[in-house]
C-alpha cells in the first residue's frame, strides 16, 4: 500500500477579509501539481465503495487513476460517462455526506477529494476544449418537452438530444440554470460555468424557451396535445418560500432568501445602479436558518458590506444542513453562529424598516418526527438582536403551479409530485417529473440523477409507443 | 423577444403597444399581467394587459413614467423589441354572470378595466365605467373603453370633461342615489384604490382591487409582492392580483411599496444625468 498523505491537499481560496470586497469566486482550485498530488492519496481500492455515495455512481476510482497519471482528457471522458455537469458538481456537491463520505482512507486520513479532483478535471477540460461534441445520433422525430432549467431540467434534456430527440427546455424566468443561476452566488459558483454549460447544450441541439411559464403560458396538456410533444419532463424545483408567520414579517427589510438571492444573483443587484435592481445594503444583518441557502445569504450579506452578520439557528450546529466546506467559509468571512436562537417577532421603526428582531433562546428536547431533537423555547430567555436586514432561510416548497393546472397529476400532502422513483413516471401518462418538485428541497447531484433516469425511462416510453403504433 | 407592432402616445408620459406575443395572447384572461424586462441591465416590471388578441397574436401594454423602467419603456420604438415579456401571469379576475358591475380606472388602469368590460358584457353583465383623470386631455383610452360599457363616465379633477372631482366621489354619490352595482372593480393607484375600497365599504358592495406591489419574478418564487389580506400574507403575483377590497391591508401596502424610494430616486436621477 502507497503511504497516504493523512491530509487533503490544501484548496487555494481567496483570503477571507479581502473576500469581503470581492464577488469573485472564493475557493480558487487546484493546480496540476496539486491535482495530481491529491489523486495521488487514492489507494484505488479493490472495492471502491466511494461510488456507492454518489448519486450518479461517478466511476471515481478509474477518473481519479487517470488524473493520477496525468490523463486529464481520459478523466473528464470518464466522468462525462455519469455526469453532464461536472464543474458545477465538484464544486456545490455536500461531498461529506456523499462520496466522499464513504471513501476508505476516511477515519485514519481525510478522504479523497473527489469533489475537488472532479471540479480539476472538469475546468481542465474547459479551459483546454477538449472532448468538443457529442458523437452524431440518429435523430428521432419525436419531441420531448422539459419544464425548468434546473440541473434535473439540464440533465435530462442532454440525455434525450444525445438519444436524437427534439428537445426544448421551457424555463419561466428569463435566464438558464435554476438555482444555479439565482440562488447559488457567484462567490461559490461562477456563472459564466453555467453559461458554458447551457452553451454546450444548446450546441447539442436542445432548444431553450425561456420567459414560458408552464401551467400559465401553455399547459401540460397543451404541450402533450396541440404542441405535438411526445413526452414531458417537469423538473420545476422547490421554489415557493417558507415564512414564518410572525409578527413584523412583511416589514421592509425582511427578505426570503429567494428574493435576496435572486435580487444579487439572477439581477445583479449588487452592480445596483448599474443594474437596476436594487437591494437593500445592511449595517447589520441576520439570517434565519443554516443550510445552504442561510450560508449564501450572510455571505452575501458580508458581501454587500453588513459590519456585522448573524446566522441564527433554533438548532445547533449538529443540526445545521449546510455543506461543511460552505459553513467554515463562511465563519471565516466573519459571520457569527447564534445557535439554539429563534426569532419570535420582528420589530420595525417608524418608516416600516426593519430595525430589530426579538429572539428567544431554545433548548434541546426530546427527538421530533424528523429523528432530531426538537428544539424547545427557554421561557423567560427573550432578547432583542438589532438587525436592519433579516433574510428568512427556512427552506421552500414545490411550487404548486404545475399541479394545479395538470388534471390528474398526483402529489402528496408536501405538494410533491409523486413519482416511482427508479423511472421518474408520474400518475399522468406521458408526464415524469425529477428534482426538487419531487423530493422537496435537496441537492444539485440528486436532481441530476432523478432527470437521467426520467430520460432513460421517457426513452424507453417513446420507443415503445413508436414500436406499439407502427 | 417581443415585436412592438405599434406605439401610441396617450399623455406625454402615458404610452400605448401592440407587441407581438402570440403565447401569451393565446392563454390571456382579463385581469392578468405580464413581467417585462427591457435590456440585459434591466428590471423585472409587471404591466396589466389592456387588451389581447389571440389571432392576431397581439397583447397590449400601457405604461405610465414613474421611474426609471417604466421611462425606458416608454422611450421604445416601434420595431423595437421588449427583450423579455412573461406572461400571462396572475389568476383572472373572478367575474360574475349576471348583475351590474362598476369599473374604476385611473392611470394606466383605465385601460387595464378593459378586458374585464368586454368580457363581463359577453356575459350578460351590465358595465358602468368610471375613468379618471386630472384634465380632459390626460383622460385616456375612451375609444377603446366606452364600446364595452353601457355607461361611460368620465372623471376630471378640474371638470374639463364630465364629472368634476375623483372617481370614488361620484362612485359614492351614485351608490347615495341607489345605483344597483352588485360588483365594482378598480384599477389605478393605490390612493384611488384605498378611496373606492371605503368608499363602497358601507354598501356592501363587494369590490375588487388589483394591487401593484413590489414584484421580482412574478412566479411565487420570491415572496416580494407579499401583501396582507384579512391578516393573511398572500403573494399578490400568483394570488393575486385581485382582492376582495374590504380585507386589505392598505396601510402595509403603501410603505411597501415605498421600500426603494432612495433607489428609484437615484436611478432616475443618473438616467437624467446620461449615466
Ligand atoms: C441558495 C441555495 C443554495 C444551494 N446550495 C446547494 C449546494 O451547495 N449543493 C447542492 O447540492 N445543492 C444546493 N442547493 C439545492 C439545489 O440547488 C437544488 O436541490 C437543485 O437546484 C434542484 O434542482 P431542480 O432541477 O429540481 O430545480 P431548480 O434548480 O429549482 O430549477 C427549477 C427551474 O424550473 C423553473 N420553473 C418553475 N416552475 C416553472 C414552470 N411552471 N414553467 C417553467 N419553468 C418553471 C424555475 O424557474 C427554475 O429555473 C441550494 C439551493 C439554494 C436555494
Ligand atoms: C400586477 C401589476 C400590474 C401593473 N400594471 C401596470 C400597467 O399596466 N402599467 C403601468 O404603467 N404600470 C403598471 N404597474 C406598475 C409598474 O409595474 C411600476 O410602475 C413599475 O415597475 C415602476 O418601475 P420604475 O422603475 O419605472 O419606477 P420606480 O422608480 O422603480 O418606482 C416607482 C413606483 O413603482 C413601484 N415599483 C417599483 N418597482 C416595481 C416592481 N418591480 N414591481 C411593481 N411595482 C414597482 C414602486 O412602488 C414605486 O411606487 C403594475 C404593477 C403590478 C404589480
Ligand atoms: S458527482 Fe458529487 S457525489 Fe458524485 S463523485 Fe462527483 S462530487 Fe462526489
Ligand atoms: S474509496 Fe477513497 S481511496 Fe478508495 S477508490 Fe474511492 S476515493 Fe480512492
Ligand atoms: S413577485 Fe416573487 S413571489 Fe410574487
Amino acid at each position: 500500500m502507497p503511504i497516504v498523505y493523512p491530509t487533503k491537499i490544501e484548496m487555494p481560496a481567496l483570503d477571507p477579509v479581502e473576500r469581503r470586497e470581492t464577488w469573485d469566486e472564493v475557493a480558487v482550485g487546484y493546480t496540476v501539481e496539486r491535482a495530481l498530488a491529491e489523486a495521488r492519496r487514492c489507494v484505488q481500492c479493490q472495492d471502491p465503495v466511494c461510488e456507492q455515495g454518489c448519486p450518479v455512481g461517478v466511476p471515481i476510482r478509474a477518473f481519479v487513476r487517470r488524473v493520477a497519471l496525468g490523463d486529464f482528457e481520459g478523466a473528464a471522458a470518464l466522468i462525462r460517462t455519469k455526469n453532464v455537469l461536472p464543474a458545477i458538481c465538484g464544486r456545490v456537491c455536500p461531498v461529506e455526506h456523499q462520496c466522499e463520505a464513504r471513501c476508505s482512507v476516511r477515519g485514519r486520513f481525510d478522504p479523497v477529494g473527489v469533489g475537488r479532483l472532479e471540479r480539476f478535471v472538469a475546468d481542465w477540460e474547459r479551459a483546454n476544449r477538449a472532448n468538443g461534441g457529442a458523437p452524431a445520433v440518429a435523430p428521432r422525430p419525436e419531441k420531448i418537452a422539459i419544464v425548468g432549467s434546473g440541473p434535473a431540467g439540464l440533465t435530462a434534456a442532454s440525455d434525450l438530444v444525445q438519444l436524437g430527440y427534439q428537445v426544448t427546455v421551457y424555463e419561466a424566468l428569463h435566464a438558464i440554470g435554476g438555482v444555479l443561476r439565482y440562488g447559488i452566488p457567484e462567490f461559490r459558483l461562477p456563472k459564466a460555468i453555467v453559461d458554458e454549460d447551457v452553451e454546450r447544450l444548446r450546441a447539442l441541439g436542445v432548444d431553450f424557451e425561456t420567459n414560458v411559464i408552464i401551467g400559465k403560458t401553455v399547459t401540460i396538456d397543451e404541450l402533450l396535445g396541440d404542441l405535438g410533444y411526445a413526452a414531458v419532463f417537469v423538473g420545476t424545483g422547490a421554489g415557493s418560500p417558507k415564512f414564518m408567520n410572525v409578527p413584523g414579517e412583511n416589514l421592509k427589510g425582511v427578505y426570503s432568501a429567494n428574493e435576496y438571492l435572486t435580487r444579487v444573483n439572477l439581477m445583479r443587484a449588487y452592480s445596483f445602479p448599474e443594474y437596476d435592481t436594487p437591494v437593500k445594503r445592511p449595517t447589520r444583518a441576520a439570517v434565519i436558518g443554516a443550510g445552504d441557502t442561510a450560508m449564501d445569504a450572510a455571505r452575501v450579506s458580508i458581501r454587500l458590506g453588513a459590519k456585522e452578520t448573524h446566522v441564527v439557528y433554533r438548532r445547533t450546529q449538529a443540526e445545521m444542513g449546510a455543506r461543511a466546506e460552505d459553513f467554515k467559509r463562511c465563519g471565516e468571512e466573519g459571520a457569527i453562529f447564534d445557535w439554539l436562537t429563534a426569532p419570535v417577532r420582528f420589530l420595525g421603526d417608524d418608516n416600516g424598516c426593519v430595525r430589530a428582531m426579538e429572539c428567544i433562546r431554545m433548548e434541546l428536547g426530546e427527538p421530533d418526527e424528523s429523528g432530531r431533537r426538537r428544539p424547545v423555547p427557554v421561557e423567560g430567555s427573550e432578547f432583542t438582536m438589532e438587525a436592519n436586514l433579516v433574510v428568512i432561510a427556512l427552506g421552500t416548497n414545490p411550487n404548486p403551479l404545475i399541479p394545479l393546472t395538470t388534471e390528474g397529476l398526483e402529489t402528496n400532502a408536501h405538494g410533491c409530485v409523486v413519482v416511482d422513483p427508479e423511472t421518474g413516471r408520474t400518475s399522468r401518462e406521458g408526464v415524469y417529473a425529477g428534482g426538487d418538485i419531487a423530493t422537496g428541497a435537496a441537492t444539485v447531484i440528486l436532481a441530476m440523477g432523478a432527470g437521467r433516469r426520467a430520460a432513460t425511462a421517457i426513452d424507453e416510453y417513446v420507443r415503445s409507443r413508436a414500436a406499439a403504433a407502427a | 423577444m417581443a415585436t412592438i407592432l405599434e406605439r401610441r402616445e396617450l399623455t406625454p408620459v402615458t404610452k400605448l403597444f401592440v407587441v407581438r406575443a402570440p403565447l401569451v395572447a393565446r392563454n390571456a384572461r382579463p385581469g392578468q399581467f405580464v413581467i417585462v424586462r427591457v435590456d440585459e441591465h434591466g428590471e423585472r416590471v409587471p404591466i396589466s394587459l389592456t387588451d389581447f388578441d389571440p389571432e392576431a397574436g397581439t397583447v397590449t401594454l400601457v405604461v405610465q413614467e414613474v421611474g426609471k423602467t417604466s421611462g425606458l419603456i416608454c422611450r421604445l420604438e416601434e420595431g423595437e423589441e421588449m427583450l423579455d415579456l412573461a406572461g400571462p401571469l396572475g389568476q383572472p379576475a373572478p367575474l360574475p354572470d349576471t348583475g351590474h358591475a362598476v369599473l374604476v380606472g385611473g392611470g394606466f388602469g383605465a385601460g387595464a378595466v378593459h378586458p374585464i368590460a368586454r368580457e363581463l358584457r359577453r356575459r350578460g353583465v351590465r358595465v358602468t365605467s368610471i375613468v379618471g383623470a386630472r384634465t380632459a386631455e390626460l383622460l385616456i383610452l375612451r375609444e377603446l373603453l366606452e364600446p364595452e360599457s353601457d355607461e361611460y363616465l368620465p372623471c376630471t379633477d378640474d371638470g374639463s370633461l364630465g364629472f368634476k372631482g375623483f372617481t370614488a366621489q361620484l362612485l359614492g354619490q351614485m351608490l347615495d342615489e341607489g345605483a344597483g352595482f352588485t360588483v365594482c372593480y378598480a384599477i389605478g393607484p393605490m390612493a384611488m384604490m384605498r378611496a373606492v375600497a371605503e368608499t363602497t365599504r358601507p354598501y356592501r358592495v363587494k369590490t375588487l382591487v388589483s394591487l401593484d406591489p413590489i414584484m421580482l419574478d412574478g412566479t411565487g418564487m420570491c415572496g416580494a409582492c407579499r401583501v396582507s389580506i384579512g391578516g393573511e400574507t398572500k403573494f399578490a403575483c400568483v394570488d393575486g392580483p385581485f382582492f376582495e377590497a374590504h380585507a386589505v391591508d392598505f396601510d402595509q401596502a403603501v410603505v411597501r411599496s415605498k421600500m426603494y424610494v432612495d433607489e428609484e430616486r437615484l436611478a432616475v436621477e443618473l438616467a437624467a444625468a446620461g449615466r
